[in-house]
C-alpha cells in the first residue's frame, strides 16, 4: 500500500482565468488611454472653468480652471500607466478599484472637453445629482429590504406612483407633513399587499409585482383622469423647500451639496444608514437576514419566516412609498399619470448593482444621478454629441460595470423562492 | 421480466396518460372566468368610488362588451390590438420557459419597429411579395440582435438579465427617439420626431376590407397564428425547445446532461428578441404606417402580463393575448361611449392577473361558487 | 427530563409518515432510532422539535402535555435538533449562526457578537468543541459545520438532543470524536436521541433502540444483545444480505487511464492535485473518501464539467483531457451525479423526458430538430420495466417519485445505452434497502458486460461491497490503494483521515 505525503489544500498558483480578466482591465485601461488622448487632448482649446460657488453662497471660493487639452493628456498618461501596470503585474484585489478610478477619470477628462474654452457650475451639477438620486436610491432600498428576505420586489415601480399619487392628492387636502405619511403609509400597504399575495397566496411573486405596477399604474392614471382632471385643486400640493442647516450650508461646494437639500435628500440619505445599521448591526436585522438566506434554518429556530416577510416587504413599501412623494411633494407639486418614468427599475438596477447593500444602492443611485444631471448640464455646453446618445451614457456604463466587475454579484440565497411550510 | 409479453403489457399501461389530473374543469375555466367577473366588479367599486353613477357604469360594461366582441368592427379592434400584444407576450413566454426574465421587449420592438419602417420606405419600387416579408424580417432581426445582446453578456459574463434589459430598453428608448428627429428615418420637411411613411408595397394589406373599407384587422394576425404555431412547435416538439425547457427547469441539470447553456441563453435571447420585434414590425406595418415616439403604447410591458397571464404556454398566450386585446378595444370604446377613462382598462387587467395566478384567493372570496372546499 | 410521545400520527396529504407512535426518552441516555430511508424518522423528530403538528397524539414533558405551536416552543422546552442536512446560514460567521433567534443584545436591539463570541468559546471550552466564532460558515468543514450545530443546541441550554444522520459526512475517526461527545453528554445527563440507518453504528452508541419501519415501531432491541442481522431484518421487514454477490473480476484492457490531473474547485484552490490512476474494462474501482476530498471535482473533471488546469486524461487511447460533456457521453461514459435532485433530473419534467435528458438528440430519439416523442414514450416504457422504476405511467413528473425511484430512473437512464465506462457517484445516498441492493446488481451486472466503473461513496459499507479495488482520496490525492479482498475498515478509515497506515 502506497502513501503519499499529505499537503493541506493550497491556493492555487495557477491563477488562469484571473490573470487573464487582469490582462482584460489593462487592456481596457489602454484603450481608454487611446481614447481620451484622442478624442479629448487632441480636440480640446483652452480652459474649462468650473465654477464651484453659486450664487447666494455665502463664502466664495476661487473657479477651478483647467486646461484642457494638458489636462487629458494627463489623464491618458495615468490611464496608460494603470493599464501597463495591470498588464504586467495585475493589481491582485485592487483591480476593480483601479478599473473605477480610471473610468472617474475618464468622465472629468470628458468633462473637461465639453466645458473647454466656457464655464460650468460643478457644484450645481453635484447638488442636482444628489436631488435625482433621491428615487433610484429609495427605490433601490426598498428592493434591498424586501429581497434580503428572498421577496423579489418588482413592484417598486408602482409602489414610487402610489406614493407619488398619495403624496399630491393627500398633501394638496392636508399639507405637505400629512402628504408624505399618506405617501408613506399608501407604499407599505402596497407591500403589504405585495407580502399577502406572495406569503400567503403564493403568487409567484414576479407575477405579483408584475400586477402591482400595472394596478397602480391604472388606478393613478384613472383617478388623475377621471377625478383630478375635474378638481384641480386636489392636484395642487406645496412642495418641500431646501432647509439650510446653520453654518454647514455655508461650507463651499460641500455645504450646497449636502447641508441645503430638502426634506427628501435627509430622509434619503438617514434612511440608508438607519437600514444599514438594521440589516447589519441589529437582532432583527440579522433574523430578516437569515429568512433571506436559509429560511428553514431560520423556521427551525423560532424565527417567523412569514411574519419577517411580511414586516420588511411592508417597510420596503412605505420606504418606496417616501420615495414616490419625492416626484410631487418634492420636485413639481402635482402629479401626472406615469410620473415616475421607469425610476424604480432604475432603482432595481440600482439594487443589484449596488450588491443587495443599502449603501451600495445609494452609490449606484448617485452614478445615475449624476448621469442623469450631467446629460441636463452638458445640454446647456451644446457640444456636438447629440443629447440622446449622452443620455444613453450612464446605461451603457452600467451594462459594461455589471458584466465586467460584478456580473457575479450574489443575491439572498433563497431569493424568489416562496418558503412552504409542511 | 423473462416474457417479454408481460413486458409489453405493462409498457403499454404505462403510456397511458392520468386525464383526470390533465383536465380540471374548476381550474380550467370556472377560476378564469371568475377571476375576470370579479375583476370588473371591482372595477364598478373604483368607479363608484370616483363618483361615477351606476348607470353610467352598466353603460361602460355595456361599450366594454359592444366595444370589443359587439360587431364585426369591435371584433377586428380587439384582433388588432391583440397581435403585438401576442407576438411580444410569446417571446417573453419563451424567455420564461427558459428561465430567463427578458423585461426588454419594449425596446426589442421599438427598435423592430424603427428596423421595418427602415425598409419599408427604402426599398422603392419592389414588389410586395418581396418587400413585406424584407420589412418583416427587419423588424424580427433588429430585435433579435438587441435581445442577443442580454443574452451575450449573461453567456460570457453572467450580467443579470434583469439589469442588462432594463437597461437596453432605455438605450433602445434614446435611440429611436435620436433616429427619428435625424435623416434619413425623420420625415423631410418636419421638425418633430416621425420617422417617413411606410411604402404601400410593404404594408400589411388589411383583410376585411370587403366587407368594410374600414376594418383595420390586418395580414398581422396570421402572423400571430403562426407564430403560435411555430412557438409551440420549437417548445414542445424540437430538441432546441427541449433544451430550452430543461435550462430553464434545472439549469444544473441540464447543463450535466451535457447541453451548452451559453449557447441556449443567447438562442433563447435572440428568439425571443426576434418576436419581439415582429410585434414592432406588426404595429408600423399593419396599423401606423409609420414610426413616432411611444408608437409601441406600451406594448413590450403589456406582454409580460400576457406571458404571466397565459402561464408561458403559445396557447395561453394567444388567449391571454385576445383578452388583454378585447380590453384594450372595448376600453377606448368605453371612455368614448360612457365618458370613463381607458385607464381602468388596466385596472382590470392587473386585478385579472392577480386572481389568475392566486386561485386561492377567488376561492376565498367566493367560496359557494366551488364545490372543493378551500384547504390542503 | 423525559419526554414522552404518546400516539403520533402525521399525515402528508394522503401519506402516513407516523402512525402511532409510543416512545420515551430519558435523560442521562442515548437513545437509538433505526429505520432506512423514508421509513418516518426524519418526520417524527420533526414533530419533536416542533417543526410539524402531529394530527393525533401528544407530547408529555416530565408527564405533562405539551403543545408546540412552532421550532421556538420546542427549543424553549429544551428541545434540541441538528439536522442531516444542517441549518446553517452558509455566509453567516459560526457565532452569527449559534446566536440566531436568541441574540445578545444592547440598547436599539443592537447585535452584541462581542458576547456572541465569548459564548461560543465558552460552551466550545467546556464541551472540548473548539471552533473560531469569526469563520464563515461557508468556508470552514462539515465536521466543523456539526460542531456548530452541536454548540447552537447547547448554547439553547437544551436538555434533549436529537442527531439525525450525524455521522454520514464523517470520517470513521471523526464518527469516533463524535461519539466521545455523544457519551460525555450523556454523562453530563442529557438525553439523546440518535436517529440513523447505521446498524454498527448505533449498536455501538445507543443504550437503548427502536426500530420504525413504514412509519410505526416495528420492535425495539437491546444493544447488548441484539444482532446486526436481528435489527436489519426488524428495519426492512425481511432478512437482507449484506455482500453483493459478484464473480471474480475479469478485467479486461485499460479503459481510462489519468496522469498527474490537477483541478480547481470553485474557490480556485487545488482540489485534485496530482491524480494519477487507471481503469480496465471490467473491473470496479471504488474511490472512497470523506466528502469535500476532491472526489466531487475529479468525477466533473472526468465528465467534462469542469476545466483541468494540469495533467492528462486518456479514454481508449485517445486524449479526451478537453472534451465536452456530450463528447465523453457521445464516446460511451456514462454518469450518475452524485445529487440526484440537483444535477441529475429535472423533478418538473416527466419520467420519458428525464429519460432522455442526455440522450434526446441520439437518432433513436431525434431527426434534426424534430423530437420523436412516440418513440421516446415507448422505449420509456420499456426501460422504466425493465429497471423496475415505480411508477404509474411514463407521464407522471420524475419528482413525484419515490428518491429510490429517482435514482433508479437515473440509473436506468445511463444504463440502458450501449457505454463503456460508468461513473456513479453516491449511487445509493438516500434510497431504501430494496433499491440499494437494486442499484447494486444493475451495476455489477455492467461490469460483468465489460463495462469499466468507478464508484465513488462515502459509505465504506457500500466502496467494500461493490469494488474490485479500492482508492482512498484525502485532501485532493490519492492516498492508498487496497485490494477490496483485503482492505479492513480500520485499514480505510485511516486512510480516509489522511494517517499513513
Amino acid at each position: 500500500m502506497a502513501m503519499t505525503d499529505t499537503a493541506p489544500l493550497a491556493k492555487a498558483d495557477i491563477e488562469l482565468a484571473r490573470r487573464r480578466q487582469k490582462k482584460i482591465n489593462g487592456v481596457i485601461l489602454l484603450c481608454l488611454a487611446a481614447f481620451v488622448a484622442l478624442a479629448f487632448g487632441a480636440t480640446s482649446e483652452g480652459d474649462a472653468v468650473f465654477r464651484l460657488t453659486l450664487p447666494r453662497d455665502a463664502v466664495k471660493i476661487p473657479n477651478l480652471v483647467l486646461p484642457a487639452a494638458p489636462y487629458a493628456y494627463i489623464v491618458a498618461a495615468l490611464l496608460a500607466f494603470f493599464g501597463i501596470r495591470q498588464f504586467l503585474r495585475g493589481g491582485g484585489r485592487s483591480t476593480n478599484v483601479f478599473l473605477g478610478i480610471g473610468l472617474l477619470l475618464v468622465v472629468t477628462a470628458f468633462l473637461a472637453w465639453a466645458t473647454a474654452g466656457k464655464s460650468f457650475s460643478l457644484t450645481g451639477m453635484l447638488e442636482s445629482t444628489l436631488v435625482r438620486a433621491v428615487p433610484i436610491a429609495l427605490g433601490g432600498l426598498a428592493g434591498v429590504l424586501s429581497e434580503r428576505v428572498a421577496v423579489v420586489n418588482i413592484a417598486i415601480e408602482g409602489m414610487l406612483l402610489a406614493g407619488a399619487f398619495a403624496g399630491a392628492l393627500i398633501g394638496s387636502v392636508m399639507g405637505g407633513v400629512i402628504g408624505i405619511v399618506g405617501a408613506v403609509a399608501i407604499g407599505g400597504l402596497f407591500g403589504f399587499i405585495l407580502a399577502a399575495l406572495v406569503v400567503t397566496h403564493r403568487v409567484d411573486q414576479i407575477i405579483a409585482g408584475v400586477a402591482i405596477n400595472l394596478f397602480v399604474l391604472g388606478l393613478t392614471s384613472y383617478v388623475s383622469s377621471q377625478v383630478l382632471t375635474e378638481y384641480t385643486w386636489l392636484n395642487n400640493a406645496p412642495v418641500f423647500r431646501p432647509i439650510e442647516i446653520p453654518f454647514l450650508s455655508d461650507l463651499p461646494v460641500v455645504g450646497p451639496v449636502l447641508f441645503r437639500q430638502n426634506l427628501f435628500v435627509y430622509g434619503a440619505l438617514i434612511m440608508v444608514l438607519v437600514a444599514t445599521y438594521y440589516l447589519f448591526h441589529t437582532r432583527t436585522g440579522l433574523r430578516a437576514r437569515a429568512v433571506g438566506e436559509h429560511p428553514e434554518a431560520a423556521d427551525t429556530l423560532g424565527i417567523n419566516v412569514y411574519r419577517t416577510r411580511y414586516i420588511n416587504v411592508t417597510l420596503a413599501g412605505m420606504v418606496a412609498g417616501f420615495g414616490g412623494a419625492w416626484f410631487t411633494l418634492g420636485s413639481v407639486g402635482r402629479f401626472d399619470e406615469g410620473m415616475t418614468g421607469g425610476r424604480g427599475f432604475i432603482g432595481l438596477a440600482a439594487m443589484i448593482f449596488g450588491r443587495w447593500h443599502p449603501v451600495g444602492a445609494l452609490m449606484a443611485a448617485l452614478v445615475f444621478g449624476f448621469a442623469d444631471s450631467l446629460q441636463q448640464k452638458l445640454a446647456i455646453l451644446q457640444t456636438p454629441i447629440p443629447s440622446e446618445f449622452l443620455a444613453m451614457a450612464p446605461y451603457i456604463a452600467t451594462i459594461v460595470l455589471v458584466a465586467g466587475l460584478i456580473g457575479r454579484a450574489r443575491p439572498p440565497a433563497a431569493d424568489g423562492q416562496p418558503y412552504i411550510k409542511e | 421480466m423473462s416474457e417479454p409479453g408481460k413486458l409489453d403489457a405493462i409498457s403499454s399501461d404505462l403510456l397511458k396518460r392520468a386525464v383526470a389530473d390533465r383536465f380540471n374543469g374548476e381550474e380550467m375555466i370556472l377560476v378564469p372566468v371568475l377571476s375576470v367577473v370579479l375583476a370588473l366588479a371591482i372595477g364598478a367599486i373604483v368607479m363608484l368610488a370616483t363618483g361615477v353613477g351606476f348607470g353610467s357604469i352598466g353603460q361602460s360594461y355595456l361599450a366594454l362588451f359592444t366595444g370589443s366582441v359587439g360587431s364585426v368592427n369591435a371584433i377586428s379592434e380587439t384582433l388588432t390590438a391583440a397581435a403585438p400584444l401576442t407576438l411580444a407576450g410569446l417571446g417573453i413566454a419563451l424567455g420564461f420557459r427558459a428561465g430567463l426574465f427578458n423585461i426588454g421587449a419594449e425596446g426589442q420592438l421599438i427598435l423592430g419597429g424603427i428596423a421595418a419602417v427602415a425598409v419599408g420606405f427604402a426599398l422603392t419600387d419592389t414588389p410586395a411579395w418581396i418587400h413585406l416579408p424584407l420589412a418583416l424580417l427587419a423588424g424580427a432581426l433588429a430585435g433579435a440582435a438587441w435581445a442577443a445582446i442580454a443574452g451575450w453578456l449573461k453567456a460570457a459574463t453572467g450580467a443579470h438579465e434583469v439589469i442588462t434589459t432594463i437597461m437596453l430598453n432605455l438605450i433602445a428608448l434614446r435611440l429611436v427617439d435620436y433616429l427619428l428627429r435625424n435623416p434619413p428615418i425623420q420625415k423631410p420637411g418636419r421638425a418633430d420626431p416621425i420617422s417617413q411613411s411606410v411604402l404601400p408595397s410593404a404594408e400589411l394589406p388589411r383583410l376585411l376590407t370587403w366587407i368594410d373599407p374600414n376594418l383595420r384587422v390586418h395580414a398581422g394576425i396570421l402572423l400571430v397564428v403562426a407564430a403560435v404555431a411555430i412557438v409551440y412547435w420549437l417548445l414542445f416538439r424540437t430538441t432546441k425547445g427541449f433544451e430550452f425547457r430543461a435550462a430553464g427547469a434545472n439549469p444544473d441539470a441540464a447543463r450535466y446532461a451535457g447541453m451548452r447553456s451559453g449557447l441556449i441563453i443567447v438562442l433563447v435571447m435572440a428568439t425571443a428578441g426576434a418576436l419581439a420585434g415582429l410585434a414592432g414590425a406588426n404595429q408600423v406595418l399593419g396599423v401606423l404606417g409609420r414610426a413616432s415616439p411611444g408608437f409601441s403604447g406600451g406594448a413590450g410591458f403589456d406582454a409580460i402580463a400576457v406571458a404571466l397571464l397565459g402561464r408561458s404556454h403559445p396557447v395561453g398566450v394567444l388567449l391571454a393575448g385576445l383578452l388583454f386585446g378585447a380590453l384594450q378595444a372595448g376600453g377606448r370604446e368605453m371612455q368614448v361611449a360612457a365618458g370613463v377613462s381607458i385607464d381602468l382598462i388596466s385596472i382590470i387587467q392587473a386585478l385579472v392577473i392577480v386572481f389568475m395566478a392566486a386561485p386561492t384567493l377567488v376561492r376565498a372570496t367566493i367560496p359557494w361558487v366551488f364545490t372543493k372546499q378551500v384547504g390542503r | 427530563m423525559d419526554i414522552e410521545l404518546r400516539g403520533i400520527t402525521k399525515r402528508f396529504g394522503p401519506v402516513v409518515a407516523n402512525s402511532d407512535v409510543n416512545l420515551t426518552i430519558r435523560s442521562g441516555e442515548i437513545f437509538g432510532l433505526l429505520g432506512e430511508n423514508g421509513a418516518g424518522k426524519s418526520t417524527l423528530m420533526n414533530v419533536l422539535s416542533g417543526l410539524y403538528r402531529p394530527d393525533e397524539g401528544e407530547i408529555l414533558i416530565d408527564g405533562k402535555p405539551v403543545r408546540f405551536e412552532g421550532a421556538g416552543d420546542a427549543i424553549r422546552a429544551g428541545i434540541g435538533m441538528v439536522h442531516q442536512h444542517f441549518m446553517l446560514v452558509p455566509v453567516f460567521t459560526v457565532a452569527e449562526n449559534v446566536v440566531l433567534g436568541v441574540e445578545p443584545t444592547g440598547r436599539l436591539d443592537h447585535l452584541d457578537l462581542k458576547t456572541a463570541r465569548r459564548q461560543v468559546r465558552e460552551i466550545g471550552a467546556q464541551h472540548g468543541l473548539v471552533v473560531d466564532p469569526d469563520a464563515i460558515i461557508e468556508e470552514v468543514p462539515v465536521g466543523i459545520q456539526q460542531r456548530v450545530e452541536i454548540i447552537k443546541v447547547l448554547f439553547r441550554s437544551a436538555d434533549v438532543l436529537i442527531f439525525d444522520e450525524p455521522t454520514a459526512v464523517l470520517t470513521p475517526q471523526e464518527v469516533e470524536d463524535f461519539f466521545g461527545i455523544v457519551r460525555s453528554l450523556r454523562d453530563a445527563g442529557k438525553a439523546l436521541v440518535f436517529i440513523t440507518h447505521k446498524l454498527f453504528e448505533i449498536l455501538e452508541v445507543a443504550d437503548r433502540i427502536s426500530v420504525l419501519r413504514g412509519g410505526k415501531i416495528v420492535g425495539e432491541g437491546d444493544p447488548k444483545t441484539a444482532t446486526e442481522a436481528d435489527l436489519a431484518e426488524m428495519m426492512v421487514g425481511r432478512p437482507v444480505s449484506f455482500t453483493v454477490d459478484k464473480a471474480p473480476k475479469a478485467p479486461g484492457p485499460a479503459l481510462l487511464e489519468i496522469s498527474d490531473l490537477k483541478v480547481l474547485n470553485d474557490r480556485h484552490e487545488v482540489a485534485v492535485d496530482n491524480v494519477s490512476l487507471n481503469v480496465r474494462a471490467g473491473e470496479i474501482v471504488g474511490i472512497a473518501g470523506v466528502q469535500g476530498n476532491g472526489q466531487t471535482e475529479l468525477v466533473e473533471a472526468l465528465t467534462g464539467l469542469r476545466p483541468t488546469v494540469g495533467g492528462a486524461i486518456t479514454f481508449l487511447g485517445e486524449d479526451v483531457t478537453r472534451a465536452s460533456t456530450r463528447d465523453l457521453h457521445a464516446r460511451g461514459i456514462a454518469h450518475v451525479p452524485e445529487d440526484r435532485q440537483r444535477d441529475g433530473l429535472i423533478e418538473d419534467f416527466t419520467i420519458a423526458e428525464n429519460m432522455v435528458l442526455d440522450s434526446y438528440y441520439d437518432d433513436r430519439f431525434s431527426t434534426g430538430l424534430n423530437m420523436h416523442w412516440q418513440k421516446v414514450h415507448e422505449e420509456t416504457a420499456r426501460i422504466v420495466t425493465e429497471f423496475d422504476v415505480r411508477t404509474s405511467s411514463v407521464f407522471d413528473l420524475a419528482g413525484h417519485l419515490s428518491g429510490g425511484n429517482q435514482q433508479k430512473l437515473v440509473v436506468a437512464r445511463e444504463l440502458s445505452r450501449e457505454i463503456k465506462l460508468l461513473i456513479a457517484s453516491q449511487p445509493t445516498r438516500g434510497v431504501d434497502v430494496g433499491s440499494i441492493e437494486y442499484i447494486h446488481e444493475r451495476i455489477v451486472a455492467a461490469r460483468d458486460a465489460g463495462v469499466g466503473v468507478i464508484v465513488v461513496s462515502t459509505e465504506l459499507d457500500e466502496i467494500r461491497g461493490l469494488s474490485d479495488r479500492i482508492l482512498v482520496m484525502f485532501r485532493g490525492r490519492v492516498v492508498a490503494e487496497f485490494d477490496s479482498a483485503s482492505a479492513t475498515v480500520a485499514q480505510l478509515g485511516l486512510a480516509m483521515a489522511g494517517a499513513a497506515a
